[in-house]
């Protein structure tokens, strides 16, 4: 029957075409691709060709150190959602669906939230006067006000924060596919937890962990609201080095410049770590 | 867990606070946050600003979105995936990288500080999500349902409008649920393309606290937690049917 059809409808289907495709596509060409060529450009014409603004990257130290000072907030925090997330997404993948529906909840909720907000909450209960200040002085435990934001605690509690749900989302996908008859197979065998997890369990969720690892560390390296609002003088990435060099030194040339290498280094992430990544691809 | 969800829990009750400062358990109970917050012309026009370019970039990039989603995933033309990867791109490029470049363009284009540069900014952002959502349904569409239409004498916009699009819609429905709350949310690109004339709330909010901590934030920020969530619960509706309406089984 649905061959009939099939063979009916052959030459009189509702089509894809690429005529729907092209008002997207022209918008992003013009609008999109069509500004970071220019930006590129920027970067490397003043007017004529030039490598000045990459030299001037080079030549400094401040600007390298800035750049392996953003790599390096971007691998611990990635580390620690990782620590964090991985007991949450193995409690989501065996707890009972109903515990599982309140949990995701949890997750859910946050990831929802505006970033400015939940970074704005942080610096309530973190600041000089903040909840947990005020609360432990009440207590008699501190003499003193703690400082625990402008520094680079601050900086991680309210990246962490944002990036976990994307640690957990993953890991939790894969999570969920595991074949418990295979944990049960190892246990029966004479393996203890520990074994189990290590030769088991773990090696099966390393689908996961790869594509949380990648997606948080390419988000984190482009960060740039947390570091400046809970992060100290010492915690500047990337991002904030760019923000400064157009909005506060107008400097176009050096901040392009700035904009392509992180650009870069996002673009190499995916392209060799693309098989980690869940990109459904067109049938 | 409690990490998680622990700043939502803290902000609402402050927002209630009778104190002039932010103390934690909050004093007393009272409206006078949000009674200042309703009478500031400044505020009022940031949420009206947010509204408009949200609303707008939800339009825009719905009605582009969907009409790619069903070219790229009906169409057999060279270069899909290609098409599809630049579609997906704007997901994981770096905010910052978007902002300049945008930014650039617009002071050329005297673009900086109004709606139509942000919601040209927010609808780049927006597509993917729509095609994300999209693509999805239409993977799992049955086709033979509009073959059968045709053959009963449907012409292509009848079957297409009858059938194609009630079946696809809770994808279209979420892909702009998502665009409206990426626009209604977004920062970074407003930083440097609102200007002065274009605040947007985020926009707003970043001002008020960059230098300190301002707690008449506490009231818009639940309002905004309030609004997050009403959505959120929307696209789980959405989603659910989506499953439902699903013609393959996954």
């Amino acid at each position: 029957m649905s061959d009939l059809l099939k063979s009916l409808g052959e030459n009189k289907t509702l089509g894809g075409n690429l005529f729907l495709v092209l008002p997207a596509l022209f918008f992003l060409l013009f609008l999109y691709i069509y500004p970071l060529t220019k930006m590129i450009l920027i970067s490397l014409l003043d007017p004529d060709f030039t490598l000045r603004h990459y030299q001037q990257f080079i030549s400094s130290s401040i600007y390298v150190k800035v750049f392996f000072i953003t790599i390096k907030i971007g691998f611990f925090s990635t580390v620690i959602c990782l620590v964090l997330g991985y007991p949450v997404a193995f409690l989501l993948a065996s707890v009972s669906p109903k515990t599982r529906g309140i949990m995701i909840v949890f997750v859910v909720i946050p990831f929802w939230i505006s970033l400015l907000i939940r970074n704005y909450a942080w610096m309530i209960i973190l600041g000089r006067n903040g909840i947990v200040n005020s609360l432990l002085l009440k207590m008699g435990l501190i003499s003193a006000p703690l400082k625990l934001m402008y520094n680079s605690f601050g900086m991680y509690v309210g990246m962490v924060h944002i990036l976990l749900p994307y640690m957990i989302f993953p890991l939790f996908a894969v999570m969920s596919g595991i074949d418990w008859d295979l944990i049960r197979a190892a246990r029966s065998l004479g393996a203890n937890t520990f074994q189990t997890f290590l030769r088991i369990y773990l090696p099966l969720s390393m689908k996961g962990v790869s594509t949380g690892c990648l997606i948080v560390f390419i988000i984190s390296i482009g960060f740039f609201i947390t570091p400046a609002l809970l992060g100290g003088l010492k915690d500047i990435m990337i991002s904030n080095l760019i923000e400064n060099q157009i909005n506060n030194l107008l400097n176009w040339g050096f901040g392009s410049a700035l904009a392509f290498i992180l650009l870069i280094v996002a673009v190499i992430l995916i392209v060799f770590f693309k098989k980690y990544l869940f990109l459904e691809e067109l049938k | 867990m409690t990490f998680l969800i622990l700043p939502v829990f803290i902000i609402l009750p402050l927002s209630f606070s009778s104190s002039l400062f932010l103390e934690f358990p909050p004093k007393g109970f009272s409206l006078m946050w949000y009674q200042r917050l309703i009478t500031d012309f400044q505020w009022l026009e940031a949420a009206k600003v947010s509204f408009s370019v949200a609303c707008f970039t939800m339009l825009l990039s719905t009605l582009l979105g969907t009409m790619a989603s069903v070219g790229l995933v009906r169409g057999k033309f060279f270069g899909r995936n290609i098409i599809y990867t630049v579609f997906l791109s704007p997901m994981i490029m770096p905010l910052i990288v978007m902002a300049i470049a945008l930014y650039f363009l617009f002071v050329r284009l005297h673009l900086v500080g109004t709606y139509t540069g942000l919601i040209i900014a927010h609808t780049i952002l927006a597509i993917p999500f729509v095609i994300v959502n999209v693509t999805s349904v239409l993977h799992g569409f049955d086709r033979n349902l509009e073959n059968a239409a045709m053959n009963l004498g449907a012409n292509r916009l009848q079957t297409f409008l009858r059938i194609t699009l009630p079946l696809i819609s809770p994808g279209i429905f979420s892909g702009a649920l998502f665009a409206f709350i990426i626009s209604f949310d977004e920062i970074i690109i407003a930083i440097f393309i609102a200007g002065t004339s274009a605040v947007t709330l985020p926009k707003m909010i970043w001002d008020s606290i960059r230098l300190e901590i301002n707690p008449m934030v506490t009231s818009i920020a639940t309002l905004l937690i309030f609004l997050s969530v009403i959505v959120l619960v929307i696209s789980e509706i959405l989603r659910r049917r989506a499953e439902k309406y699903r013609s393959i089984p996954r």
